[in-house]
């Protein structure tokens, strides 16, 4: 038998137009990466601040950042800047893309797809309440923001403050006619539970029972485990956790499928993806997910 | 002793219009000391006549400002266009004008090479002469069935990829889902790869990697070896991105005492922020030499019509595709242009589709309103699918516009029936406009998008002539005059070094277009057979 090939690395692309707050999240998730390894992709330095605090080194166009993370522009070569992470020792456990403001995030999923190592779960759009439906209105650039909107599994919605309530829930009203397959977020000046996007930890099952409560990570956002003892279908369940109408919004597990592999499920947003798992009894059938309350307006 | 040279010709037009014709031009020191009649110029002092070109007719050097040094690179691979062309060592190299003929020329490599059994790769291959047909893995996989294979297409927005390379990238499997990546019946990719994210993990495979974008010292000589053999004495680089290891490669070539060239390499602002290109650009020009001018920022607004990724205004594309893609989004495009004014910067930006030169139009206005920019002489490059109304703005804003006149004769059957349609199809590149705006204008090749030649790109806004014969915009036709003026002195002006370029006139550098008949003397139609002997370059003398 030969060696299993490394379980592909989960992409999670972030997209949104220029000032949505994508800087904002993304070293909010840089701080809370919780010893997660990080590689996060930006189409130039020039879009992205990383917070100072967070950068130990600079070496041949990567930043090395605190916790073992690191931070790459790739220009015009996404596909060559994928090649070189997946060589980097030690492996990140997860990469970040952020596109460009007018960068299409869904055409950067699809083609993390054509790279080998790589599996992109998931788009996550980031969209200012304040200024959003203007944008999308705008003569020059108003199909691009659409077509973001459209692209995103995750829609997180920022700047709701300064929107205000009455706009905020306008928009979330507009945001099911653009964007109806999106899972919509508020954040809280532009944080989101990190778990949100980088995904559940992956706990010891015997430590958490079916179905329990196990963090108050936010206001409106609750974790809960489902356990599976045998094998299950995982297409099914990856539908019904992405239906539409489902709470929830993050989902990681390793479960055995019907046929009897075993599979790596990743749920973000409306998107699920299911990859080979490598053996890890540790975590075997169990579902960790991230569920958001139904939005009050 | 003779502290001078005179060349004596059989004509020599100078692009100045005190003194359009001569005779004889005296060199001294690389420059330009007179020119006129023999009388005229002996006042000087002392001079060796010098008879080489006696049966020649003399022209400023050809100025190309929208090329690209892949268009020497591209010679290591194998030429699969379907035109005749010539190689950088002046050798006319046969068209490829069938599917067979293409594999046919990448076999012959392919044995050749058989020692190495490394990639095999082509460039310049153009589908629209073949109609539906697509070249595929299927014909790739007759030239090697145990080394990667590929192809890539005279617009660079595509490859083609055999067998063994797409399996080496792991690209031959079920399941792929990529709007670049087409599927054949068989579930698996066909070969074809459009777009840099399909394009670029093949392209390594096949062996075309950096070495085709030609940004090395082998890759300018090609380069300027192609260049003598187009009359070509400046010409540039628009879309290398910065590395000081290319720098110092054009550095150490450009130096040599037999390079017949002056390249203009234009700073693109991907992978830095607009602020970090500035600083970079001013600290750039300090390193300038006569050979190498570095200085000026190249920004991309938006993609190609024949690709479709150009942002065209209402009502869009003609078959109904998609809306293209920007490239910068505007509110960076107008800080680009707030901080090239700011810094007394020159800024290109690339635009096809009309609306993307609108966006430059509103950014430039606005960036104006806050900020002086006396002569900025920003550039609009390809600017294909202006109207008249566009062209007022952009002589009242101040923007000059290099035109993309040779993709009448290469495209223009296809924009005409498939991008843009008949009308819009007649006002691309409109250089009659430009004209009578009083815009001021140049006309490029794109090389290696289309083969650099000036007589052939004067040819094409003289005559509009497609491929198939068609003539495509009778009204935006030009004089030959006006058409040579456009890659002479209004490429000089594009560049800012119509000081010192252009023309033939005293001060100036001895910069000529070595011809072998006089392109006022033929007819029109025949401007593009005009043979070049070669070029004078900074005085110096390169038979192509």
């Amino acid at each position: 038998m030969t060696a299993a090939a490394p379980e592909p690395i989960p992409v999670v692309v972030i997209g949104g137009y220029l000032g949505a707050g994508k800087t904002t999240l993304i070293n909010h998730l840089l701080r809370h990466a919780g010893g997660r390894r990080i590689a996060v992709l930006v189409n130039d330095f020039g879009e992205i601040n990383i917070d100072a605090d967070l950068i130990e080194g600079a070496e041949g166009g990567v930043l090395s950042l605190a916790g073992g993370c690191v931070c790459c522009a790739f220009g015009a070569d996404l596909m060559g800047a994928l090649d070189d992470l997946r060589d980097l020792d030690p492996r990140p456990d997860m990469v970040l893309i952020e596109t460009s403001g007018v960068g299409l995030p869904g055409a950067v999923a699809r083609s993390v797809g054509l790279a080998s190592g790589l599996t992109a779960i998931g788009v996550a759009v980031v969209a200012d309440a304040e200024t959003l439906r203007a944008r999308a209105a705008d003569r020059y650039v108003g199909d691009t923001v659409l077509t973001q909107l459209r692209d995103a599994d995750l829609l997180l919605l920022s700047k709701t403050d300064l929107a205000g309530e009455a706009e905020t829930a306008a928009v979330r009203v507009w945001l099911a006619g653009v964007a109806p397959r999106a899972a919509v977020v508020t954040t809280d000046h532009g944080r989101a539970p990190p778990d949100l996007v980088l995904g559940p930890r992956e706990a010891p099952p015997a430590a958490l029972a079916e179905g329990a409560v196990v963090a108050e990570t936010h206001a409106h956002f609750r974790t809960g485990v489902r356990r599976f003892s045998d094998p299950v279908d995982v297409a099914a369940l990856a539908a019904e956790l992405t239906a539409p109408g489902s709470q929830i919004v993050r989902a990681k597990g390793a479960v055995t499928d019907l046929d009897g592999t075993r599979k790596l499920l990743q749920v973000v947003g409306r998107r699920a993806a299911v990859t080979a798992r490598a053996d890890d009894p540790r975590t075997e059938g169990l579902i960790v997910w991230i569920a958001v309350d139904p939005h009050p307006h | 002793m003779a502290a001078f040279t005179v060349y004596r010709a059989r004509r020599i037009h100078t692009m100045n219009p005190s003194r359009p014709t001569a005779t004889h031009v005296a060199v001294r020191d690389g420059r330009i000391l007179g020119v006129g009649d023999l009388e005229d110029l002996a006042g000087w002092g002392p001079y060796r006549l010098d008879e080489v070109f006696a049966d020649k007719v003399l022209l400023p050097g050809f100025v190309e400002g929208h090329t690209h040094l892949m268009a020497g690179g591209a010679w290591r691979y194998v030429y699969c266009g379907v035109f005749d062309a010539r190689d950088p060592d002046g050798d006319l190299v046969k068209g490829s004008p069938s599917f067979d003929a293409v594999v046919e020329a990448l076999q012959r490599r392919a044995q050749a090479t058989a020692d190495d059994g490394g990639p095999v790769a082509g460039w310049g291959f153009d589908p629209i002469y073949f109609g539906a047909e697509r070249l595929t893995r299927a014909h790739l996989d007759r030239v090697s069935a145990d080394r990667p294979v590929g192809v890539m297409h005279a617009s660079g927005h595509i490859l083609v990829a055999n067998s063994v390379a797409l399996r080496l990238a792991d690209q031959l499997r079920p399941g792929i889902d990529h709007p670049g990546v087409p599927l054949g019946d068989d579930g698996l990719p066909t070969g074809e790869l459009k777009g840099p994210e399909a394009m670029i993990p093949l392209m390594k495979v096949v062996g075309l990697g950096a070495q085709l974008e030609g940004a090395d010292g082998p890759g300018l000589r090609a380069f300027s070896r192609l260049a003598v053999g187009a009359g070509v004495t400046t010409a540039t680089e628009l879309g290398a991105p910065f590395s000081r290891r290319a720098l110092d490669a054009f550095k150490h070539e450009t130096a040599q005492a037999d390079f017949p060239l002056r390249l203009v390499w234009l700073l693109r602002t991907i992978g830095m922020t607009p602020a970090a290109a500035f600083d970079q650009a001013v600290a750039l020009k300090a390193e300038s030499s006569d050979r190498l001018r570095l200085g000026a920022v190249k920004v991309v607004a938006d993609g190609s019509i024949q690709g479709f990724s150009a942002r065209l205004r209402w009502p869009g594309y003609y078959n109904g595709a998609p809306q293209g893609l920007w490239y910068v989004a505007p509110e960076d495009l107008r800080a680009i242009y707030a901080l090239g004014l700011k810094h007394g910067v020159q800024v290109h930006t690339h635009t096809n589709g009309d609306e993307a030169t609108d966006l430059a139009l509103d950014c430039l206005e606005s960036a104006l309103r806050e900020h002086t920019g006396p002569d900025h002489r920003f550039m609009l490059q390809h600017c294909q699918l202006a109207d008249a109304a566009q062209f007022r703005r952009m002589k009242a804003l101040g923007f000059g516009v290099n035109l993309f006149a040779n993709h009448h004769f290469y495209w223009g059957d296809m924009h005409r029936s498939v991008t843009v349609g008949p009308e819009r199809a007649e006002r691309m590149n409109a250089c009659r406009t430009a004209l009578e705006t009083g815009v001021p204008f140049a006309i490029h090749s794109d090389a290696p998008v289309t083969p650099m030649a000036p007589l052939f790109t004067a040819w094409c806004a003289v005559n509009r002539l497609t491929a198939s014969g068609r003539t495509l915009g009778e009204a935006q036709r030009i004089g030959v005059m006006d058409a040579l003026r456009a890659v002479t002195l209004g490429a000089a002006w594009s560049l800012k070094l119509d000081s010192e370029i252009g023309s033939i006139e005293v001060g100036k550098q001895a910069d000529f277009a070595v011809l072998g008949d006089d392109p006022f003397e033929v007819a029109p139609e025949r401007l593009k057979d005009v043979p070049v002997w070669g070029v004078v370059q900074g005085g110096r003398v390169f038979p192509a």
